[in-house]
């Protein structure tokens, strides 16, 4: 039985994601950049916003010009809010508790999500009346507006400072979302224990009690029935080269070789299923169709495939094509 | 219209499996399920899933959930990004086309390797919403605040939703969280994600389940009284939670009133209802009174196994229809931020 393996997993996009606005989208962000905040009147005469392209009962679309943009705000008036005690570091826009709330600008008849940095839970409730906070510096993004903030009786929203646009500067058609989502992620069982072997200079496989055939680096089920490969089976570390391709593009991982060198799908000896590796210790030009190859192990095993460096020619006579013709 | 029936229903849930991957977990659920319709594996014309990439934060989840099935020799099928009640809706319509008469429904996910409400925050608009990064919780938060509001309903009613489902949950073998709670002993927590408490909360669940359904004669052949689907519509309505009123499910109303949920007694409701007041929505949108027995498994409160958990609703409708504990019942399953859509079936057993 194999020791359960969990491995830390960041999903990332590096720089952040980046999205076209489209227009309709893009003149609402311009609007922010530049200090305003723009809404669009539908054909049913509410005013929506933020815009979208389509109308959100009917679907008709929405021009991104035209006397149907209106400006709202800045004052608005809460809707309806949570309050945040523990901000998330890189995500969220205050680093201090606040409250998300949807607010309804003045002159709109729907709200819009943001942040309000009321202080405590207690300076916020459904009817309070904010006012954007804006940054000096306005890129034309959501958060343009750093948070909303209470506004007393009487009081005025503090305007924003001025944009001073730089002389080729065009409206808003992008913007970038940074987006990264961390995991534990559960090798299952039948991997760990696959692993492992690996850490002993062996190649785990198994198969199910149904079917004879066994599944190196099995990931738990014979896939031609779904049964559960609950027999464990060692192969091979030698096979035949199925079939491969000689790789010529630069920096595909940071592990791949220096070009030009070869990927193969190995049959391996007692196993029904074909594995991936990296063909070395021969000249490119000379690998081919049932070519015999063993795994060239490292000197430190470790439960990982940091374990097989490569693997190459065996010197044994090719194997015949109906040998793995089945495997291709 | 062909009379379509639930044959067989088998679901898996734990708070955390670290042993078995998504995978492996789906393997017993599967294969009972298959076992357990008396049809023949090879005779299931049809297999449809429901998963989540972005659980594992891995692309193509259901290929890999082929695996459990066995896709040789190629198999018909299909695949939602959903809860897997809109893939028993596909295999439900497969069915109706009259090409095929019997499907495999499942649905499998695991929660607890990510943040779940987190990795939720990524189906709002990517525009004017995603970069504020609320998570789900927050989103549901806001939507209780403006319910409670308007309702004239409180805490206390929460609580009192909150505690049923984890003394509900006591009778589940499948519940993640149970226990003898008063809605006094909910109320004396503290409130999280104000005006919600953890026992508001859905708990985070690793799970599966799958259905077998199938088409009148056969499934009278398989099954002595088959839990047959009366009904089964969704409906959807505005992404922005700004354009919607939150203190109601009109998409639920409308999928309800579609399917016939009025059209006769309502026994049992199994909702799929992941924050307390989301239950009491739901039940209003769907005009259930105190003759229905709603959420008797306990729910998603008790277990949410995520893409698995609306899925489980029809399951937990038909098996008490099949014993006869009910005669007739309603499943509903949701997806999208805050209620945005909503499907209803309506079960009933006899008849045909």
């Amino acid at each position: 039985m194999a020791v359960p393996l969990v491995e830390p997993h960041v999903l990332e996009y590096p720089g952040g994601y980046t999205r076209s606005v489209g227009p309709v989208i893009g003149r609402f962000l311009t609007s922010l950049r530049d200090g305003r905040i723009e809404a669009v009147r539908l054909a049913d005469g509410r005013v929506l916003v933020p815009p979208t392209e389509y109308d959100p009962t009917t679907s008709a679309p929405v021009a991104a010009d035209g006397p149907n943009w209106l400006e709202v705000g800045p004052r608005g008036t809460v809707q309806t809010f949570t309050w945040v005690a523990s901000p998330r570091a890189g995500k969220h826009p205050l680093t201090k508790p606040f409250a998300f709330a949807l607010i309804r600008p003045d002159g709109a008849d729907t709200a819009l999500l943001h942040v309000v940095d009321c202080g405590s839970a207690d300076g916020i409730r459904i009817g309070s009346r904010v006012a954007p906070r804006w940054r000096a510096e306005r890129t034309g993004h959501i958060t343009d507006i750093e948070a909303w903030v209470p506004l007393g009786d009487g009081e005025e929203p503090e305007p924003p400072a001025l944009h001073a646009p730089a002389e080729d500067e065009q409206p808003v058609t992008g913007i970038t979302s940074p987006t990264r989502l961390e995991y534990e992620l559960t090798a299952g069982m039948a991997t760990a224990r696959y692993l492992e072997g690996l850490g002993e200079g062996k190649i785990i496989g198994a198969r199910a009690p149904s079917s004879s055939d066994v599944y190196a680096a099995s990931r738990g089920t014979d896939p031609i029935t779904g049964d559960a490969t609950s027999i464990e089976v060692e192969v091979k570390d030698r096979g035949v080269i199925t079939t491969f391709c000689v790789v010529n593009i630069p920096g595909l991982s940071e592990l791949a070789p220096e070009i030009p060198y070869v990927s193969a799908q190995i049959l391996l000896d007692g196993a029904n299923n074909t594995f991936f590796g990296l063909i070395r210790g021969v000249e490119v030009d000379d690998v081919h169709m049932g070519m015999r190859v063993k795994v060239k192990w490292a000197d430190e095993l470790k439960p990982d495939h940091t374990s097989i460096l490569w693997w190459e020619p065996t010197g044994e006579p090719d194997e015949d094509y109906d040998r793995y013709k089945d495997y291709l | 219209m062909r009379d379509v029936a639930v044959v067989s229903f088998v679901q898996s849930a734990v708070a955390r499996d670290a042993e078995h991957n998504e995978v492996e977990m789906l393997v017993p659920t599967l294969h009972a399920a298959v076992a357990e319709s008396g049809i023949p594996k090879q005779d299931i014309a049809f297999v449809c899933s429901g998963s989540l990439d972005y659980l594992q934060g891995g692309p193509f989840a259901f290929v890999s959930g082929l695996d459990a099935v066995g896709a040789w020799p190629p198999l018909r099928e299909s695949h939602v990004e959903m809860d897997a009640a809109w893939a028993l809706y596909e295999a439900w319509v497969a069915i109706q086309t009259g090409e095929v008469d019997s499907a495999l429904v499942y649905g499998f996910g695991k929660s607890s390797p990510g943040d779940l409400h987190e990795i939720m925050t990524l189906q709002y608009d990517p525009y004017y919403v995603v970069p504020l990064w609320p998570s789900m919780v927050d989103m549901s938060a806001l939507q209780a605040r403006a319910y409670l509001d308007a309702s004239g309903r409180g805490e206390d009613d929460l609580a009192e939703v909150a505690a049923r489902a984890q003394r509900n949950g006591r009778s589940n073998p499948y519940a993640v969280r149970a226990g003898d709670l008063s809605a006094g002993d909910v109320r004396a927590r503290p409130v999280t994600h104000d005006p919600l408490r953890d026992d508001d909360i859905a708990p985070i669940t690793d799970g599966t389940a799958a259905v077998v359904i199938a088409a009148g004669d056969l499934a009278r052949s398989v099954c002595e009284r088959p839990a047959w689907i009366r009904g089964i519509e969704h409906r959807i309505e505005a992404h922005s939670l700004g354009v919607r009123d939150l203190t109601t499910s009109e998409s639920t109303r409308a999928a309800g009133a579609a399917a016939g949920v009025a059209n006769g007694k309502v026994d049992v409701a199994e909702l799929h209802a992941q924050f307390s007041h989301e239950e009491l929505i739901l039940a209003e949108a769907l005009g259930l009174g105190g003759d229905t027995a709603i959420n008797p498994s306990g729910g998603p409160l008790a277990s949410n196994p995520v893409m698995s958990a609306g899925l489980i609703r029809v399951g937990e409708v038909a098996r008490r229809i099949w014993s006869g504990e009910a005669g007739r019942g309603v499943a509903h399953a949701t997806s999208g931020p805050c209620l945005q859509q909503n499907l209803v079936c309506v079960l009933e057993g006899g008849g045909n």
